[in-house]
């Protein structure tokens, strides 16, 4: 499944919240059809990181390649027309329209537009609640269910790469794990995985590889397995959970 | 008694016909709001120039003003255009503020503007139908006012079936609920401001005829049409084209029941009553979310 065709070369970020600098000289590469995990805890970098790849933020020192094509300094929209989605953080829906619109609105981008019928038919097979609920404001939605309709509607944009900002923050265990059964789906589809967690013991599952980032650098990477053993991972983070 | 009911008739039809024509013009201010959180104050200048500029058409060449919308419309909407993406745009990088400046600025070089090719005098657009009533149940009905209502009417519905059911009209939606999220979307959300900037210039250009139709206007009239669009705003929510409409029929009938009970001088002042008394009860509006 996984190609040794580079799909995503992060090159020396740095990336900067007006004056103050969070991410540091950050590299990361992406093959196609991994699925990469990202952790770290609150402050270290990793929602800023995804912020520059969908080109929210755009870094001052360092470059982003996807796919060959430099998108450093692209605008958000143009970055989502070359087929990177990104779900952000908190679930970030359009509060005040219905499922069906938010999942409508997804397939904007003039390539996503031609495929929105096939779209729409995989993102209710794989979430069947959100067919159910598709003349339901959204904002009325639970928790998981919004997830799952920031998750559909990132797919609506018909992507190759998927970045999710902490999925699973403030989800009940059964909820995440039909989640992960999501991205599982997902990626045999061929969709490359970008996740971001907090979650370190969930994650190290899920994940092939992993970057761990603490204050605004990468200070680990490697095969989720081989981490999964790592003595240091153990000691720092699997005390806290 | 029936007489008094009686009495009643006119104010009510006229308010609720008047309170279409502020329904339009209260349209473009609150689409900007809704979208980009600016007030523009520069809105009721804007809907001026669409009369003086329906005024000179019908002036020189002698057409209906309504015709005249064909060049009025996409030449209101690349004014509107051009505000967002090389004035606003910039401004809202700046500071809150500053977008707010900016319209106050283009407010007084319009009115000033205003003022120097037409003078202060006070003008108004005739057509051979401007003057004309129909009489309906022994109630004399300007037919303009008549032609105000169902104008508005179908610039409401357009507008709403633009925004619900095209890709543009959705983006719109989607950038006034979540500006981030959208340009996640792939909504490139500056074209986006620029566009609905435009779609206000188009209602101003609508509205501003038919304001010209209906009453007299000066280079100044800007600010007391501004001031009725901020009421209608506020009474009738953001984020709704019903809730605007509303709002602008329940203004119209403030200002026409408010002179039949009270007199001319009352009627704006039970207007601003009306508008406290929504502000400290229901401060979303109507239909505001």
């Amino acid at each position: 499944m996984v190609s040794e065709k580079r799909m995503l070369k992060a090159d020396n970020i740095d990336a900067y919240y007006g004056n103050l600098q969070v991410l540091w000289k950050i590299s990361v590469e992406i093959k196609v059809g991994e699925i990469v995990a990202i952790i770290g805890s609150n402050g270290s970098g990793k929602s800023t990181f995804l912020n520059v790849i969908s080109g929210v933020i755009h870094p001052p020192r360092g470059s982003i390649l996807f796919e060959g094509t430099d998108i450093t300094s692209m605008d958000p929209f143009q970055i989502v027309g070359l087929g990177i989605s990104q779900v952000p953080e908190g679930r970030r829906i359009f509060p005040d329209m219905t499922v069906f619109e938010n999942l409508r609105i997804g397939s904007y981008s003039r390539r996503a537009r031609s495929k929105r019928e096939e779209n729409f038919e995989r993102v209710y097979r794989l979430f069947p609640v959100l067919k159910e609920r598709r003349n339901q404001i959204a904002k009325t939605l639970s928790g998981g269910e919004r997830q799952m309709m920031a998750i559909g509607s990132a797919l609506m944009s018909d992507p190759k790469l998927l970045l999710l900002d902490e999925m699973s923050l403030g989800l009940s265990p059964l909820v995440v794990n039909e989640l992960y059964r999501a991205l599982k789906e997902i990626r045999s589809r061929g969709i490359t995985i970008i996740f971001v967690e907090q979650n370190v013991r969930r994650t190290l599952t899920e994940a092939e590889r992993v970057y761990i980032l603490e204050t605004g650098r990468v200070v680990l990477s490697g095969n989720a397995e081989t981490l999964r053993e790592e003595e240091k991972v153990k000691k720092a983070y699997f005390g806290t959970h | 008694m029936h007489e008094f009911i009686a009495g009643l008739g006119s104010p009510l039809i006229m308010g609720i016909l008047l309170g279409g024509l502020y329904a339009v013009i209260a349209l473009g201010l609150s689409l900007v709001f809704g979208v980009m959180r600016l007030i523009n104050v520069a809105h009721g200048d804007l809907v001026i120039f669409g009369s003086y500029f329906a005024y000179l058409i019908v002036t020189l060449t002698g057409i209906d003003p309504v015709l005249s919308l064909v060049a009025g419309i996409p030449v209101l909407f690349l004014i509107g255009f051009a505000i967002q993406k090389f004035l606003m745009a910039r401004a809202f990088k700046q500071s809150m503020e500053a977008p707010l400046i900016i319209a106050f600025g283009i407010s007084l070089v319009l009115e000033n503007a205003y003022q120097i090719i037409f003078s202060p005098m006070s003008r108004g657009i005739s057509t051979s139908y401007s003057m004309k009533s129909f009489i309906f149940g022994g109630i004399y009905i300007p037919i303009v006012y008549v032609l105000n209502f169902i104008v508005a009417l179908l610039v409401m519905v357009s507008l709403h079936a633009f925004l619900k059911r095209t890709y543009l009209g959705q983006a719109i939606i989607a950038a006034s609920q979540d500006a981030v999220a959208a340009q996640l979307m792939g909504i490139n959300t500056p074209r986006i401001f620029a566009f609905t900037f435009g779609i206000a210039g188009t209602t101003a250009a609508v509205a501003g005829v038919f304001l010209g139709l209906t009453f007299p206007f000066t280079p100044i009239s800007g600010i007391s049409f501004l001031i009725i669009a901020f009421g209608v705003v506020i009474l009738g929510g953001l984020g709704s084209v019903l809730g605007t409409f509303i709002g602008g029929i329940i203004l119209g009938l403030a200002q026409t029941l408010g002179a039949h009970f009270f007199g001319s001088a009352a009627q704006m002042l039970i207007l601003d009553i009306m508008v406290l008394v929504i502000l400290a009860v229901r401060p979303q509006g109507l239909f505001g979310r």
